[in-house]
This record gives C-alpha cells, structure tokens and sequence, in this order.
C-alpha cells in the first residue's frame, strides 16, 4: 500500500527516518517515508538520504540521535523538546519499532488511558482499577491538542516505582504524527519525566515509532528506561496490529467514543480540521 | 458472481472449530467474523471489530456467557451482541444501543453457515441425510471460488469402505457456483461427498467437504488422510492455474457507521413509559414461599441487552403496570427471569401475576432499563438483599462470579423456604451468605458486623424492604461507608407525597416554561406540553425519570436519591419531586 501523500501538512515537515545508532558505514539504510522508498547512507559520517525513484537527496539533518527528513520544502523546524537540554536527564531512544498499522492508530493508542489496565497489566493499570476519571482536552494558541489533570492508578509507574500510586499526566499533540507524554517523576515530585513519540509514516498502513526518553537520571538508569519502554511498547504491538481497518477513521460515526476518549475525539477533529488524509479514512460527507 | 453470493448462505467454518471458550476468525467474501459458542450453545457470528476502537475481536476471550474485548475490556453479551459494561466508566450503565452487527448462524452437516444478507435457506442437500456425516478438514486455497469449483467437478476418490482401493469411479450428481456434488463407486462400495466453496475473499477459498457416512477410529483417520492428500493436490494445481492470472483485487468490506447518537458521548436515552416488547410466558414456577418465577420469552427477534441491576416495566392484562428486576447472569439472553412476591395489600400487581398470568400467557414489557448499574472496580463488593430485594442482586453477583470478583451476597429471609432461585444461589457458592429467621434487632447487629470493616474501594449494595434499608444504610453510614460506596434500590416510594405547591419550571434546552399547579408532577406538566419524558415506576423508586437541576432549589420527594446527592441539589425525579423555589431551570 504505497500511496502518495498529498498532505502539505506532511511534506512540508521533517520526520525521522532512522535512529543514527542503526547506521552502518557499509551498506545503506533502506526505509520508506509517506510511501517513498529511500536509501540512508552514512558516508565517512556524513549522512545522505536519496529517494529511490528519482535518485534524488533530500533535505536531511540530525537532531536528538535520529536522522530527520524532509520530503519537500520544510514550513517550520524539527520539534524543539527543551527538556532534552537539561544535563540531569537521560536522553534515550526507546527504540525504533515498526507497527502494521496507521501511524495515527499509534498516536491514538498512546494518548489512551483506558487500556492501561488489560494491555499493560501490572505496570501502568491493573483491575479492578479501570476507571478513567474526566479530564481537560484544549487546543492550545499554538494549536496543539493539550490533556491536562489525567489521573490513572498505576500499580508500577516507572522503573523505579515499588508501589503503585495514581499517576499524573499530561498529553500533547504536537504535530499530526508527533505526540508527547509528561509524567510526574516519584523522586522529584514537580519535575516531569517526558517521553516524545515521533511516528514515521511509512506507508498509510505501516509505521515506526520511534520513542524518545528525557528522563530524570537520579535512581535511574538509561539502560532500565529503555527497556521499560520497550517492554510497555511490545505489549501495544499485536493490538495495534489488530485493529480493523488499519486506518484511522475520522468518521466521527466510524466508531463509538466514550467520554474517556475525549482526547482522542480532539485529536481526530483536529486532524479532521487540518484536512491529514494520509494514514486516515477520511470523513463522509 | 461475487455480488451474487452476498445474499447465498456459505459454510464459514467447522462445527468442531468452535472449540469450549474459543473464538474462531472466519472469513466470508472480505469480511471477518469473530465466531464463538456460548456455554448454553448459541453460535454468534459478529463483525471481527470491536465498536469503541476496532480491534478484533477474535483475539478477545470468551468466557461462555460474553465476549471480552482485549483493548479495554468492553463486554458483549452472548446472543444480543450488546455491550454490557464499560470498564473506564464503572459507574455507567453503557447505552444499550451500543451493539455490535450480528450476521445469522446456522449448523448443519457439521458445518457453520452464514450469509451477509440471506435470502432463503441454507441449501438442502439430497445427497446428505442429517446424522451420520463426516466432515473433512477444510482446505484453504489461494484461488477464486469458480476456479477451485471448476477443478472440483474432475476430483476422484474412493469410497470410505474400499478407501485402500484404487478403482473408484467418480461421477458429478450435481453442481453449483459454490458446491460440488460427487458419487464414487467402488464394487460395492459406495460414497456421497458434498464439497462446498466457501468464498473467503476474491483470491480465496476454503473447500469444505462432507461424506454422507460415518467412521470410527483407524478407518477414520485414513478416510480423512485419503481425502487430505488428493484435495492438497488439488489445491496445488488450482493455485499454480491462479497464480498464472493476475490476481483479482480484494473485496473491501463495508463496515456500517455507528448510529448518530452513538458517535457522541453517550447520553441516557429518553424514551416514555412504553411496552415496546411481546414476550410470553415460557415458564411459572414457585421459586420459594409466596414467590412466583417467571421465564418471559420473546415473540419474535431476539431480548435486547440488558446489565445486571436493570428492571422490566411488566404491563399487566388488568392494565396495571410494575417493575421487575431481570435476575438473569451475564450472556443468559435467550429471556428473562423475574421473581414476583405475592403482597397482602397487592392492589392488582403481584396479585394478578399469581393468580391471572398463565404459561403462554402475552405480556407487553418494556425495554431494560438500569438505574441500579453495578460498577466492577470495587476491591470488593458487599450485597445486602432482603426478602425479594434478591433479585437485582442476584443479577450483579452473578456477574461477579463470572468475572471472578471478590464478592459476598448476604441474604435476609424469614426461613430456607423462603430462599428464591435456589439453583441461581448454588452457583455463587461459599460468596452466599444467607442469614434466616432474625429479628429487626438481630438483622441489626448482623448488619453492623457485616458491614464492619470499610475499606477505601469497598461498595455495597442494598435491596429490600424499606425499613431494613433504611437500617442498612444508617449502619453503613455510621460504620464510616461514605455515600458515594453505598448504593441501594427501594421497592416503592413509601413517602407520602406532598403535592400541595405550586412553582415555575423552565426547560433550558427546550426553551419552555411550564406552570406546575398543585395536584399535578411536573412530568405530568410536561408531558401535556408534548415533552417527551422516559419513566418507569411512577413513584420516586427506580430512578429512570430523573432530570439535571441547573437553577433552583428541588423539594425531594423521592427514594432513589442517596443524601449527598439530595444536598447538592442538582438532580430531580420529576415524577415526585417539586420545588421548594418558585422557579425551577432543568436541563430538558
């Protein structure tokens, strides 16, 4: 399913395209952006990304240990996280993890409290604690779709967490494929450990997520952040995989909302109002 | 063709594919099913989509009476396929429209058969008698239905009593665009083999065969290696014909939109005192001492969903109209069972469902109605019943059970022969506590041991006659149980009902004002003006009429509301309550 994108909105903005660690100077890197084949080569370190069909090379660059691309002319600059500026935090890459399904499922899915409980038993919900207790959903002036006081019981928060305690989130929608999570940290209570999602749209229907961690370093360790994240985002894969169509429908009669979802309900409005057709089904008329 | 085989009935799996507590991924013309058997035998054929958020729900778990959706946990119910609990919102009953598409099943020949829009019946085949079948294991193939029909049409074997042979004659009795009939002769021996085409999608088939005799044993297992080996073959040979064409473009499913009410935040539904259901008499027993038992069976079609807690409105032949309790378990969908208690005083009501209703017997009934939902996040969950006040309790304790939630049901009755539903009751096993024969006093101290220790995430539930109730929630309360953990239902509103004032109600979203005079509700008021107002009971009981207060101060008249919720004034029972302000503002 390699459909062209024809959202400006997309390929008018940089995406990542591979984790520099994944790089080898032998052979180039193939991957796929908004179904374009492209060949990532690390020369003597000097990175070139070179589409497939018109042996083109495009507009790269490297920021926080990934390598960025822009199919066309960039509107606006790589997502600047300020976080990622503060030497007591590790910056970590979760790891890139390709997913059969619509990028924008993916976002969804990680703006979503409710399943805590039945897909991530144990560590970010267990029952009988399902309840999803109302929270603040506003576009902000920069137009991002914001959820604010998120409260969920979670019997293991963090890596570190001995004991569950209800956990307090923010989510942010940054850009149509670019969702932030900010979580308060159980060392220092008004610091926020922050975990940004960047998902390559590959094709409509395949993606990569590729996680990026600015944890706080005290009593942690960069090695458990990933693995913790990698563990959570395993234990969403075969769901994601699992949800029919793979597109993400923005029909708002396409599927039944509840009030915990009124987070997501902003998220496909807003997608909705920014006319993103790639990696959606877009509204009947 | 293709377009054609929408409205045809088409095997889509195995009887023996529907394995205890297993749900089977069939496929049919592009569309996927999520196939399951219920413990008391219904086969439920849905969507293979989960409606919150599409997953499927073939990955989900059967648990013999619903269906649990892995994602969020969203339980459908066995028959109906509607949703019967939300886990993000425990305190909610979910709108009962919120019900999966459902295509029709049917089992013969030991298979499963399903149509997207069936017109007629499932094909009568001459050449198999209903009973001694053997059905062959299904043969998937990566080709289109015709073409795997074509090569059917020249498939040789052997009967099943010269199946070492090799001499079989094979001729075609009869063939269709999805089923290929076969008679092989071998001497004496002789076999009907029906192979039906099961069209998956537009490349892809399943062949589905059927003998017309029986095996057993070693004679078995090489009757279905025979048939293995040569239908594999056939396979292989069909697929390399297909492969040589281009390959036809996959058929895409349409997945119905969701009702428009749906794709908003769910809101209660409203709806009048209406008796929207026929259901007759399928069964009256006495249950216990003074309480009748009866099994309503729908007319036609099938019940509607229902949650444990909900109650029926029974219309009865004497025009009297009560409520009753469904004390049905989880997925129990094929009627509903209520328990009726002959009153002394009755005016008409239990009177007339004990000595006038008769099995067979027509009642009208209202849809499910739950202002008594059941919330599953409780650490663990008290149920205090007394007398008939089991019933809606025992719906939610058997909920309980089958989700495995700690639970204790405590049971107040005057003796053993008092108990209802005695084989309902066995089921909960030791979560049973019944306490016979006590005193006002003595049920008194029982209550407060019972109720001793509250724990934060603890909830109870109370049903029974109103003075233990009240005792109940004055014990509770006292004991440190807040409000919120406490939930209870009265069987009638025993208040006597003050109607003497007169006040102003405007209706913010209907942008009315209505004069409610002394004498009359305001649900009465509004309906003369053409509002439509759901209800059930009529007395200030069940909860179904209840309105949102934006401005103004209510007079309470009701027993459904618990005394915070009274305090903070913004809810109202129109069928009772008034107004101690002169003007009233309600979101209607």
């Amino acid at each position: 399913m390699a459909t062209r994108c024809v959202d400006r909105e997309l390929l008018n903005d940089w995406h990542i395209v591979a984790d520099q660690e994944s790089l080898s100077q032998d052979a180039p890197f193939a991957t796929r952006l908004l179904g374009v084949d492209l060949a990532v080569h690390n020369r003597s370190n000097k990175i070139e990304v070179v589409r497939s069909d018109t042996g083109a090379t495009l507009k790269s660059a490297e920021r926080y240990g990934f390598i960025w691309v822009c199919l066309d002319k960039p509107w606006r600059d790589i997502i600047y996280i300020p976080e990622a500026n503060e030497a007591d935090r590790h910056l970590v890459n979760g790891g890139s993890i390709a997913v059969k399904v619509s990028g924008l499922r993916a976002v969804e899915n990680f703006l979503d409290m409710g399943h805590f409980p039945f897909i991530h038993t144990g560590w970010l919900g267990e029952e009988p604690h399902t309840e999803v207790a109302p929270y603040k959903v506003e576009i902000t002036p920069q137009d991002e779709v914001v959820a604010t006081e998120c409260k969920f019981y979670q019997p293991i928060a963090s890596p570190t967490a001995k004991e569950g305690f209800i956990v307090d989130y923010i989510y942010k929608v940054i850009r149509p494929y670019t969702v932030a999570l900010y979580k308060s940290n159980p060392i220092q209570k008004h610091r926020l450990d922050v975990i940004t999602l960047f998902v390559q749209p590959v094709d409509e229907e395949n993606c990569v997520a590729h996680p990026y961690l600015c944890y706080l370093k005290e009593g942690m360790e960069a090695a458990t952040v990933r693995s913790f994240m990698q563990l959570i985002f395993a234990q969403d894969k075969p769901i994601l995989e699992n949800q029919v169509p793979k597109r993400l429908p923005l029909d708002p009669r396409a599927e039944t909302p509840i009030r915990a979802d009124a987070v997501s309900v902003s998220y496909r409005r807003w997608l909705r109002d920014r006319a993103v057709t790639y990696g959606a089904i877009p509204a009947q008329a | 063709m293709l377009e054609e085989a929408r409205s045809r009935w088409h095997p889509i799996a195995a009887t023996h594919d529907l394995q205890f507590r297993h749900v089977f991924h069939g496929q049919l013309l592009g569309r996927e099913f999520a196939v399951w058997r219920a413990d008391d035998g219904y086969v439920n054929i849905w969507e293979n989509r989960c409606l919150h958020r599409g997953v499927r729900l073939s990955i989900g778990i059967n648990d013999g009476r619903e269906l649990k959706c892995q994602y969020h946990g969203w339980r459908y119910s066995n028959r109906t396929a509607g949703c019967t609990y939300i886990p993000a919102h425990p305190a909610d009953a979910p709108a009962r429209t919120i019900t999966n598409r459902t295509f029709p099943a049917i089992e013969r020949y030991g298979l499963v058969w399903s149509s997207e829009e069936p017109r007629g019946e499932v094909p009568d085949v001459a050449a198999l008698a209903e009973g001694k079948l053997l059905a062959l294991r299904g043969i998937p193939v990566n080709a289109p239905a015709d073409k795997v029909v074509e090569r059917l049409k020249a498939y040789r074997f052997q009967p099943n009593a010269a199946i070492g042979g090799e001499g079989a004659e094979t001729i075609v009795e009869a063939a269709q665009d999805f089923a290929v009939a076969l008679h092989s002769r071998d001497g004496g021996a002789e076999t009907h083999g029906v192979f039906f085409v099961q069209p998956v999608d537009s490349n892809r088939s399943v062949i589905r065969g059927v003998l017309d005799q029986e095996a057993e044993g070693a004679a078995r297992l090489a009757i279905l290696r025979h048939h293995n080996e040569r239908l594999s073959k056939l396979r292989d040979e069909v697929e390399r014909e297909a492969a040589s064409a281009p390959a036809p473009t996959p058929i895409e499913p349409v997945y119905e939109r969701v009702s428009a009410e749906l794709a908003e935040m769910p809101e209660v539904t409203t709806h009048g005192r209406k008796a929207a259901l026929r259901v007759s008499v399928a069964r009256k027993w006495q249950t216990a001492d003074g309480i009748a038992g009866f099994e309503l069976r729908p007319i036609k079609g099938i019940l509607p969903t229902f949650q444990p807690g909900a109650h029926i409105d029974v219309h009865m032949p004497n025009g009297e109209i009560r409520q009753y309790s469904i004390t049905n378990g989880p997925g129990e969908t094929d009627s509903f069972i209520i328990g009726v208690k002959l009153e002394r005083d009755s005016k008409g009501g239990s009177k007339c469902m004990h000595e006038t209703v008769r099995e067979g017997d027509v009642l009208a009934i209202s849809e499910p109605r739950n202002n008594f939902p059941l919330r599953r996040d409780s650490i663990k969950t008290l149920f205090v019943a007394g007398g008939i006040g089991i019933t809606p309790l025992l719906a939610m304790a058997q909920a309980l059970k089958n989700q495995e939630l700690t639970h204790e049901l405590h049971y107040f009755a005057q003796g053993e022969e008092h108990l209802a539903f005695a084989d309902r009751l066995k089921y909960l096993g030791d979560a049973l506590k019944p306490h016979l024969g006590l005193s006002p006093d003595a049920t008194g101290a029982e209550l407060r041991q019972i109720l001793a220790d509250y724990r934060n995430g603890m909830h109870l539930y109370i049903c029974g006659p109103g003075p233990m109730l009240e005792a109940a929630r004055k014990i509770a309360a006292d004991q440190g149980w807040p409000d919120t953990a406490v939930h209870f239902e009265y069987f009638k509103n025993t208040n006597k009902i003050d109607d003497s004032s007169s006040f102003e109600v405007a209706l913010a979203r209907s942008c009315v004002t209505l004069q409610v005079p002394a004498g009359k509700t305001i649900m009465q008021v509004m309906r003369e003006s053409g509002i439509d107002v759901p209800s059930s009971c009529e007395q200030g009981a069940c909860g179904t009429c209840v309105a949102t207060v934006i401005e103004g101060e209510p007079d309470h008249q009701d027993v459904y509301l618990n005394d915070a919720e009274r305090k903070a004034g913004t809810k109202i029972m129109t069928c009772v309550s008034r107004a101690k302000s002169a003007r009233l503002v309600l979101d209607i």
